[in-house]
Formats: structure tokens, sequence, C-alpha cells
């Protein structure tokens, strides 16, 4: 079934972690293999944010083979070597858990398909978000369970996706959790609800234009699909528009950017979402309850129509 | 089996496992009685007065306990309950087999008012999916938008959204009739069997998709008629009809109802009775 949520505040930043956490927890009777945030966090900008996994949580529920925890040090003292073979720098890291971590990077060169190609090519790679502001954090079980292991709830920003993941299509792994990240273009990320019934056609012809795919999750397309759109020069909206006859199935999907967020609906409407709308902010779930964490009193609701495409600004 | 070739038509059929007698409805019609209809309760509820009026505040309650706190004060004789705080609660107000008045101030989330059959519910907010649900009989009025499948497989009742609505409303509704004041999504209609559904405002693509009876009313513009969905003269008992409907309704006042649209279903199945939406309970 899975459950998605997202929210942007307009003109000003809020506690986005813990916002998302709660709109997320209300949604996770709609599936708890996995949790997933893409959090829009206030920085400088200088630095590239790099969230990437060395390995898969092999916890209770997980589809994934257990490595011993020498086998993520000796991915990750690649990985290192790697990024200064590229000429970045490593500013500062961050090992959340023993297959999780956080970079920030200084990078000059800015090509991020080169530097993402280099370091997950590395076997047992994964950067799950790069950009100025976007972090990618995504695992097994419930939102609050991975805003607790991550410590997210005091994450400040202005705009954030999640997603609470029934798995159906693949594993109970980290890979195939939501959001994707935009790969390669920085600050980009998707979350979906739904199936799509032409995911292989579709990824057979992303990958003979040089497309990568990490998963076997069908939402991971999306992400791909949109990638490839602004990579031919549509911008956003554009692809998010296109997206609504190039991708066959029931979706519902939200996409961030840096300064944006955006939804498309499917043009049979065949899954659910609810969505307020004010000057200041803009919040959306797949349930009326997601929204109601961050916004108790009495509002003003409504369901996209089908086909719909909207994208707001912060 | 027999060699075919070598049968009747009749012994043809039937040595296939096939009936060749011609079905007309009539067994449903045979065990309908009206005055029993009027008469019906059912086991288990309760003679309320609508005089006696009392709040239910369910901001820290299940829905499961704040439906069986509903069905307590039917009991005590509450016939008015006022629901404080539903905050979105999925599955609030079902499973009412009674007449009752209950009003919720605020908000439901998926599966509201499903399954009811009597109560006359009034709701100061907006609905999820699936609002209403199977409603038998009763009046349920929503003051916002209500969200995609409102009214699904209702058999009887009044069903009205002040507001908006999303795609599958009145999917494979069986008879009463749906209001709506503002536009309605894709597959409006889809698989309706019987009843009624109005719109002012616009409606999205494929209306009436595979519908097989009904009739449906569009005030504003069409995205796109669904296979078997056909245009209709709308008579001057049509258009009296929508007035009353409207002005029980309380929308669409001024509405110019000699302008709508009348959609009917383009195909005539064999073998389909042609029972009035009154007697849609001997009919189930």
């Amino acid at each position: 079934m899975c459950g998605i949520a997202g929210l942007i505040h307009r003109g000003k930043s809020s506690n986005v972690g813990s916002e998302l956490q709660g709109m997320l927890q209300a949604l996770r009777h709609r599936g708890e293999d996995s949790t997933g945030y893409a959090l829009y966090g206030d920085t400088d900008g200088k630095n590239f944010i790099m969230r990437f996994k060395v390995g898969e949580n092999v916890g209770e529920g997980s589809t994934s083979i257990v490595e011993d925890v020498s086998v993520y040090d000796e991915r990750k003292k690649i990985v290192d070597q790697t990024i200064i073979e590229l000429g970045a720098k490593i500013v500062k890291e961050e090992r959340t858990l023993p297959y999780s971590l956080r970079y920030e990077i200084s990078y000059e060169k800015k090509d991020l398909l080169e530097f993402s190609q280099k370091i997950e090519s590395i076997p047992g790679v994964e950067i799950l978000s790069m950009g100025k502001s976007l972090e990618v954090i995504k695992d097994l079980g419930n939102a609050k369970a991975v805003c607790e292991r991550y410590s997210l709830d005091k994450l400040i920003g202005t705009h954030a996706i999640g997603h609470a993941r029934m798995a159906t299509e693949s594993g109970v792994d980290i890979k195939s959790a939501h959001p994707f990240w935009g790969y390669p273009f920085s600050d980009v990320s998707v979350v979906h609800n739904g199936q799509l019934t032409n995911y292989w056609n579709n990824r057979r012809a992303l990958e003979n234009k040089g497309m990568r795919f990490m998963s076997e999750c069908d939402s991971e397309l999306i992400a791909v699909y949109l990638a490839e759109k602004m990579r031919s020069g549509a911008s956003l909206e554009e692809g998010m528009k296109e997206s609504l006859s190039g991708l066959d199935g029931v979706f519902t999907y939200f996409v961030a950017t840096k300064d944006s967020l955006g939804m498309a609906k499917d043009t049979m409407a065949a899954k659910p979402l609810v969505l307020y709308e004010s000057d200041e902010l803009v919040a959306m779930g797949s349930e009326e309850i997601a929204i109601r964490s961050v916004l108790p009193q009495e509002i003003d609701t409504y369901d996209p129509f089908d086909g719909e495409v909207k994208v707001w600004q912060i | 089996m027999a060699n075919l070739k070598s049968v009747t038509k009749k012994t043809k059929a039937q040595a296939m496992g096939m009936h060749t007698e011609v079905l007309t409805g009539r067994t449903q019609q045979k065990f309908f009685n009206p005055d029993e209809a009027e008469n019906f309760f059912y086991f288990g509820t309760y003679d309320v007065d609508f005089n006696k009026r009392t709040d239910l505040d369910v901001k820290d309650m299940t829905a499961a306990d704040a439906n069986k706190e509903i069905d307590n004060l039917m009991s005590q004789g509450y016939g008015t309950i006022v629901i404080k705080n539903p905050q979105g609660k999925h599955s609030l107000g079902v499973g009412i087999l009674n007449k009752l008045n209950l009003i919720f101030e605020g908000s439901l989330g998926y599966f509201g008012i499903g399954s009811c059959d009597g109560p006359t519910v009034r709701i100061n907010g907006r609905v999820g999916w699936s609002c209403a649900e199977n409603l038998m009989a009763g009046k349920v009025v929503i003051e916002k938008n209500a969200g995609s499948c409102f009214g699904a497989a209702i058999r009887g009742g009044d069903l009205i959204c002040k507001g908006s609505v999303g795609a599958r409303t009145g999917i494979d509704m069986k008879g009463g009739t749906i209001i709506i004041g503002g536009d309605a999504g894709a597959f409006t209609g889809f698989m309706m069997q019987r009843g009624r559904i109005i719109i002012l405002g616009d409606v999205g693509i494929n209306l009436g998709d595979s519908m097989y009876d009904g009739t449906i009313f569009v005030g504003g513009e069409i995205g796109s008629y669904g296979s078997d969905a056909v245009d209709a003269e709308l008579t001057k008992s049509d258009q009296d009809w929508l007035k009353r409907k409207l002005k029980v309704a309380e929308i669409g006042e001024n509405f110019d109802v000699s302008k709508m649209k009348k959609i009917v279903a383009g195909k005539k199945l064999w073998n389909y009775d042609n029972l009035e939406p009154t007697e849609k309970k001997g009919a189930i």
C-alpha cells in the first residue's frame, strides 16, 4: 500500500525533520517495512552533503545478506581514497551507523555524474543523496524508529518528503526504500505510492541512454525518468507532465528540488492524496491524518484531480 | 458429454451445463413487499428522541471506541449526537442502522459513515475516500470537499457534497441520489447500476464508464464520456425533479437546471430487471 507525505514552508524554515516524522508515523499502518526521509536543511551551500551506505541493515525483517562490519570498513576506506582521487575533500564525516555515513564534501569540479559513477563503482556502495541541501535518510522500520536512529527530529529546513513502505515489488532493504535520489542531479528526490507497469520497457530505454538504476524497485524509475528529462533540457514541471503519459500504471508521486516541491497524480486517480495549501505552508499526504499531525486545527483540504501536476516554490 | 451435433439447441445447452430459461428479475420482485419494507427494523436498534442531544469528543478515542460510544448513546435514547474533534480519523460513524441525527464538527478520514441505513448525518468539514459506502437510506451532507469513491455502491438515500469530489464518485451505485455542488473527478458513475448523480460543476474523463443503468446530470463541462455512456433528452419531469432535489440539498438554489446535460447508459442488458430505486431493499 505505502504512504507518502510532504510539506514545504514558504518564506521560512521550520523543524521539518520532526514534522515529517509525525506525518509518516501517522501513516505507519500503510507500511512499516522501511521509512525514508528527504530533508532539505538550512546550509551555507558551500559544500555537498553526501549520504551513502556501505552495506545493508540486516536486522529483523531484512532480506539482505549478512556481512561483517570489517567489510563496511574496507568499503569506506576505498570511498575515502576515491574522493581524494576525484579532487574532492572530505570536510566533515559522520558515521551514524556501521553501514550509513554522511559526508560534507568540498568538490569544486561539481561533476556529479563522474563523481557518482566512481563512488558507486565500488561494490556494495550506494549514494543515497548528493546535494547542497538534500539529505536522504532511509532505513528499515517505522518513521519513529528511523527518526530516532538517525536523530532527525532537530533538523531545520524548508521542505521535506517522505515515504512509509510496504514492500511489494522488491525486497525489504535500504536500496529499495524511498526516497530515490534523482541521480545525478543535485538535490532532486522522489517518493511514490503506486505501481508502474511499464517499468522494464522504460528501464531498458533509459539504461541505453546511460542512466543508472540501483534497485529493482519500480518507483526508482520515476526519479531516473525525471532526471533524464531534465538532462534533455526540460524543466522539472515539464518532465512531470510528460510522465503522466510516459509512465504507465497507477501512481501519486512527490518530487522535491532545492527550492521546490511538486506532486503528480496519474490519469486514473487510483492512488490517494490529500492536499492542504496556504500562503505559508503546503502539506500533503496519502491520508488526511498525516496533515493533521502538523495542523491539528480544522482546515480546508482537498483531493487533487486525475492527471494533475502542481509545483510550489519555497 | 453428449454428441453436440446430434442434439437440439435446448439439450445442447443443458449438456454444456448452461441454462436456457429467460431470467427476468421476477425472482427479486416476488419477495418485495412495500409494507414490510416500511416497517422494517434491524435487531438491536433503538428508539431515540431527536430532542435528546449530547456531545462526544473523540479526540483521544480510537474509531472503534468512538463508534461503540455512539451506539451506547443511542441505547440511552439520544437522537442527536454531535461529534467533536474527529480530526480526520478513519471509519467514524459506520454501521448505524438507526434513525439518528449525527453531526460531525470537523473532517473525517476514509470510510466515514460506511454501511449505514437511516441516519441523517451532517459533516462540517471534509471527508476522505469512500464516504458513505453502501448507504442504504438516510441523508448525508458534507459541507466541504470529498475524496474519491464518494458514495461507492450506495443502495439508497441522499448523499450531498457541497464542495468538489474525487474520482470514481458513485462507482457501482445501485440506487439513491448523489448531489455534488462543485466538480467531480474521473470515472464518475463508473459501473453504476441504478440511481442518480447530479453534478453542478465540471466532471473529469470517462464519465459513466461501463454504466448499466441510472442517470447522471451534469451542469458544467464533461472531460469525456466513458464506454456505454450516452446523452439523453432532459425532460420537463427531469427538471422538476432536479429542482426539488437541489432545494432539499440546500445547494444550487438559483442553478438553471434546464441547461444541464443528461447522461444514461447506451446499452440495454438482456435480463436486466426494472426495479425502481424505492424497491432497493427487496432486491438485496
